[in-house]
């Protein structure tokens, strides 16, 4: 009786095993394949640059880069400079994450209210935001204030929309189990709405980690004397575009280590579930 | 208007079913009687007591589970009492022993998508049984099942309300369904919703479980009878049920 049915069973842990080292295969296969084309990139551009193919003064080499940021790094500038702007962007992405829900959750309660804004926040979603930024600069002054103003315009509205639409498409049978028991308007929002919206709610904390980085850049490019923005506004002004092809290296690596960051929270939130 | 001139007599511990063509305004009854809205004419009462908005001696069943899926099956069960603010040890082990009833012992830290159709439809069950109402309203519950679970959790449906003496209202399309859970079945005309007949039900069948119900004498004159009724609704105006 066993015999066939072992035999069965160790031909399928077979097969599935084939299956396995075939996907770990090709993922190394890809990850090897990502890193030469990196590599490649790297070199080509370093030779090109020593070998004076390009020109050095607007597009740099990346051994001049790494020593540039070394030095900054070693003379304590570059780590300010990073603080600064990591700073104003986390602050950008999670209060425009919770005011942007704190707003959504204010039109939930209120339909008239969601109806008579309607055409506003059709007309600022619209609107390219950081278009505002020198009007925010005039009216917060020239610091930090304005630049977090400027991150803000820009996630809060698109946040707004997205959880208020989750809001709305809350299968209303879940509602009638609140309100057979009894249960009020309260009760439906604690119990079901803002349960059922969280996973929403995490993924749009994704959408402005990138939505951030915008605005606290282009914040830092109209009016600050610190962050990533400035420095490449400063490089860009005296003709360094080491320390601008450097700054910009520095946002990508830092903006990407923040998804990443949020993209892991999205994972643990959802998997609780 | 949904509904009109709906004159419904319901006595206590009585198996009633509502059943009727879509459009003949079924659920709009229940959530008349729910307390979900108010009548724009007439009036709802329980026990004599005017219904306009929820209360506790009403439950509800819906036709698919709604169970949340971020809560577990027991803070699922829960959710009535933690509503009504009544989450104390007592009702805790109720709870425990309603799940032990209808088999779902060890489902109690599970998540609804562990579970299958049918037992997700007990576990709706149970959450309506927790608050201990004394009327169940049952809006097609076995809609959404496979026909096997369906006889099943009939069968378990009909025993569990029965031994606890609770009142009940069914409204299904199924015709065979009506007949063999109820006591009374009262069949429903649309446009507006209208009652057209009501049927009591014979001893026998009523006494019998819904499975045993279904073959016993005079089950399918019944049937006929009412389906009869269906088609009569259908040639007069002309509507697919």
């Amino acid at each position: 009786m066993t015999g066939p049915y072992r035999r069965a069973s160790r031909l399928t842990a077979d097969v599935y095993g084939n299956f396995l080292r075939m996907q770990r295969k090709e993922a190394r296969k890809v990850r090897i394949t990502q890193f030469i084309i990196v590599v490649l990139f790297l070199a080509f551009w370093e030779m090109a640059g020593r070998l004076k193919w390009i020109n050095v003064l607007l597009f740099s080499y990346p051994s001049k880069i790494v020593d540039l940021l070394a030095d900054k790094l070693a003379d304590g500038t570059l780590l300010v400079h990073v603080e600064v702007t990591l700073w104003e962007t986390i602050i950008g992405f999670v209060l425009g994450t919770l005011s942007g829900t704190a707003i959504a959750m204010v039109i939930w309660w209120w339909p008239f209210l969601s109806k008579v804004l309607d055409p506003f926040i059709v007309v600022l979603n619209s609107l390219p935001k950081v278009a505002l930024g020198p009007l925010f600069i005039v009216a917060l002054g020239p610091g930090m204030i304005s630049i977090v103003a400027t991150t803000l315009s820009i996630t809060v509205i698109i946040t707004t929309l997205v959880v208020y639409n989750s809001f709305k498409e809350v299968d209303p049978n879940y509602v009638k189990v609140i309100q057979v028991f009894g249960g009020g308007k309260t009760d439906i929002f604690r119990k079901v709405i803002l349960p059922a919206s969280i996973p929403t709610i995490v993924s749009t904390l994704k959408v402005n980690v990138g939505l951030a980085w915008v605005g606290v850049i282009v914040g830092e490019f109209l009016v600050s004397k610190q962050g990533l923005g400035y420095l490449i506004i400063y490089g860009f002004q005296v003709f360094n575009f080491t320390l601008v092809i450097g700054s910009v290296f520095i946002i990508a690596v830092a903006a990407t280590l923040m998804y990443e960051g949020v993209a892991y929270l999205e994972n643990r939130v959802l998997s609780r579930k | 208007m949904a509904v009109e001139n709906i004159n419904l007599d319901v006595r206590s511990g009585e198996f009633v079913s509502l059943i009727g063509p879509s459009g003949c305004g079924k659920t709009t009854i229940l959530s008349l009687i729910a307390g979900l809205f108010e009548p724009t004419a007439g009036t709802v009462s329980i026990y004599g007591e005017t219904i306009n908005k929820p209360t506790r001696k009403v439950g509800y069943m819906l036709q698919q589970d709604y169970l949340f899926p971020w809560r577990t099956i027991y803070e699922n069960c829960i959710i009535g009492l933690e509503l009504e603010g009544k989450v104390s040890e007592q009702k805790r082990q109720y709870v425990m022993q309603l799940l032990e009833e209808m088999g779902l012992t060890g489902t109690e830290n599970k998540y609804p998508h562990q579970l299958s159709g049918g037992m997700r439809q007990r576990v709706a069950l149970v959450r309506t049984l927790a608050t201990e109402p004394e009327i169940m309203l049952l809006d097609e519950p076995f809609s959404a099942l496979d026909y096997q679970t369906k006889l099943q959790l009939e069968d378990l449906v009909a025993e569990t309300l029965k031994s606890r003496q609770k009142t009940a209202i069914l409204v299904t399309h199924d015709i065979s369904e009506a007949i063999a859970m109820s006591d009374k079945v009262v069949v429903l005309q649309p446009c507006p919703g209208k009652i057209r007949k009501t049927v009591d039900v014979p001893n026998p069948i009523r006494a019998a479980t819904p499975f045993i119900a279904r073959e016993l004498n005079g089950f399918h004159d019944l049937f006929h009878m009412l389906w009869s009724e269906f088609e009569q609704m259908e040639q007069k105006g002309g509507y697919a049920t």
